[in-house]
């Protein structure tokens, strides 16, 4: 609980500059913003947009991994990608009640997403094409994810602060499970050697897009960076996220496709070459590969399921136990 | 892994069949990923469904490598009841499957883990996990039952359409020490309670039939299993040979 900043009282229009410092000292002493706590609109309004874009995208982001549990080549892991796949809903359901804490329930944010006035990240617009796609959602995507998300286990805000803490430790579980993968495949037989490969080829990109536009193109990077919701740059993110991978590659005996990625003694890190942002843009709008596909599915899934949960909801009023959405 | 060579041929069978209706209805569970009416349904339908692969692993461990069965088996090979192979369908219908298979397994692991029989340890764990399943499926019977009247009549015909794969539960496995008149009875009873509470009416139709009875144990199975393994085993038969 930020000590200083207390519950608001909303007739008490005077005491108002009180809590906007009281917020800004406790934003600045690094303490936590409580669901109580005053905080001004627009801080309370990026946050909501910001935690369900990122519950959006573990929803949406079930169904491309989800495309391969029914053809998975192994028992063990058939095992492991359903459990992750579990996971990514159970990630979910923090978030979206992490969202909840703000006044914004789940309902409503899911209205947004299919209805497309909240987006998800771009990432999961991408086709899972091949079993080695799995490996490399894992090891880049998640891998992307997780350097994008540690960050956010020190956030302003408590129950996303909260809630990143437990998904960080899930995902970076995931990512060395798709690591595992890739290798098995790059020490397998030729074949699944060239599927690995393959699969990281089409991948790369995507996942250095992950970390958002360049600086100089971000437009909501600076007030979240003075309100502590976000602590590093695009740019810098990315940086630290190709310099990670660049020795992995070379352990899972696979390339990256980029021919200007090469260490530059001077500055300590790597140099790569340019991304694709016209790609980038044009798959944000809805063009990519699979947005209508995901959409569409999601959709569905709960235009299909409003049945299932009227009846609950009917049960519960019945009955007078049960939520209609929590059962058993 | 290796076969468990110091189990009799019988035991083997009955390890196949049970393993092969937690490996194939944990097959169809894994299909509502990503297509289920509610988030909360999501992660307890993946629950499920891995509790069940986690006891196929094992069962089919006992007869050979997990892999090789699951993978390299045509049809007519698998022992798995009917029932656990029926399509996913509403969700009513793969709640009526659910709460049809979880009581029958709820019964025959508590009697299994309370013999001294080869499946009493897997059966004392996964009578636990089973318990789980089948009050999920009763919990959902009642809202869907006693809900609207529209997931009444949803769940009154999944109940009716799945009625006639439940009379193979009972018939008699080699290698499985359980008295199926006593089961039946018992299963019935329960089931009858659910469907009660539930004010859905106990399906009339016949529960056992030409190709019902003992069919799945004895490798006839329906239509629609060979498109299911036709995709579950695609991969794995693509790159003989290779490991995962």
């Amino acid at each position: 609980m930020a000590t200083a900043a207390q519950a608001y009282d909303r007739t008490d229009t005077a005491g108002q500059d009180a809590y906007e410092r009281a917020f800004d000292a406790a934003v600045a002493a690094d303490e936590r913003i409580e669901p109580r706590d005053w905080m001004p609109d627009a801080y309370r309004a990026t946050l909501v947009r910001q935690i369900a874009q990122h519950a959006h995208s573990e929803i949406i982001g079930m169904q491309p991994e989800a495309n391969w549990i029914t053809r998975a080549p192994s028992l063990r892991r058939k095992a492991i990608l359903m459990a992750k796949v579990q996971d990514e809903a159970g990630h979910g359901l923090y978030l979206y009640s992490a969202a909840e804490t703000l006044g914004t329930g789940r309902d409503e944010l899911l209205d947004k997403l299919h209805s497309g006035r909240q987006k998800y990240s771009s990432i999961f617009n991408y086709p899972t094409l091949t079993w080695a796609d799995v490996g490399a959602i894992g090891w880049l995507v998640d891998g992307a994810a997780i350097t994008n998300q540690v960050p956010l286990c020190r956030c302003s805000y408590g129950p996303y602060a909260r809630a990143m803490v437990r998904i960080c430790k899930e995902e970076s579980f995931h990512q060395r499970q798709g690591y595992e993968l890739l290798l098995a495949l790059s020490n397998g037989t030729p074949e699944q050697h060239a599927m690995a490969q393959d699969a990281v080829d089409r991948w790369w990109w995507p996942s250095l897009m992950m970390f958002g536009p360049p600086d100089d193109e971000s437009s909501h990077s600076a007030q979240s960076m003075a309100w502590k919701i976000k602590r590093h740059s695009n740019d810098e993110l990315r940086q630290r996220f190709v310099d990670i991978c660049v020795p992995q590659a070379e352990s899972l005996g696979l390339t990256l496709p980029d021919p200007d990625l090469k260490w530059n003694e001077e500055r300590g890190q790597h140099d790569f070459g340019p991304i694709d942002w016209t790609e980038f843009w044009d798959v944000l709008k809805g063009n990519g590969p699979c947005n209508e596909q995901r959409i569409t599915q999601r959709r569905r899934a709960h235009e299909e399921g409003a049945w299932v949960r009227e009846a609950a909801a009917a049960y519960a009023a019945k009955h007078g136990n049960g939520t209609g959405e929590q059962q058993a | 892994m290796t076969a468990d060579m110091t189990l009799d041929a019988t035991t083997r069978t009955a390890a196949l069949a049970l393993g092969d209706d937690a490996l194939v209805l944990s097959h169809r569970l894994g299909e509502w990923a990503g297509h289920a009416p509610v988030l909360e349904e999501e992660v307890a339908l993946a629950n499920i469904a891995l509790d069940l692969l986690g006891q196929a692993r094992v069962l089919l461990s006992m007869v050979g490598d997990e892999d090789e069965l699951a993978y390299l088996r045509e049809e007519r090979a698998f022992r798995n009841l009917q029932l656990v192979e029926q399509p996913n369908g509403d969700f009513a219908h793969t709640i009526a499957r659910q709460l049809y298979f979880s009581t029958y397994q709820h019964l025959l692991y508590a009697e299994l883990a309370a013999a001294e029989g080869p499946f009493a340890p897997l059966a004392a764990k996964a009578v636990k996990e089973v318990a789980y399943h089948r009050d999920h499926a009763e919990q959902w019977t009642l809202r869907l039952g006693d809900g609207t009247d529209e997931s009444r009549e949803r769940m009154r015909r999944a109940c009716g359409a799945l009625w006639r794969f439940t009379g193979e539960m009972f018939q008699p496995v080699a290698g499985l020490d359980v008295d199926g008149t006593a089961l039946e009875a018992a299963w019935l009873a329960s089931v009858t309670a659910v469907l009660d509470r539930a004010t859905l009416p106990v399906p009339e139709g016949p529960r056992t039939g030409a190709w019902a009875a003992g069919a799945g144990r004895q490798g006839l199975h329906t239509e629609s299993f060979g498109r299911m393994l036709a995709e579950m085993q695609h991969l794995h038969r693509s790159h003989p040979g290779a490991s995962w």
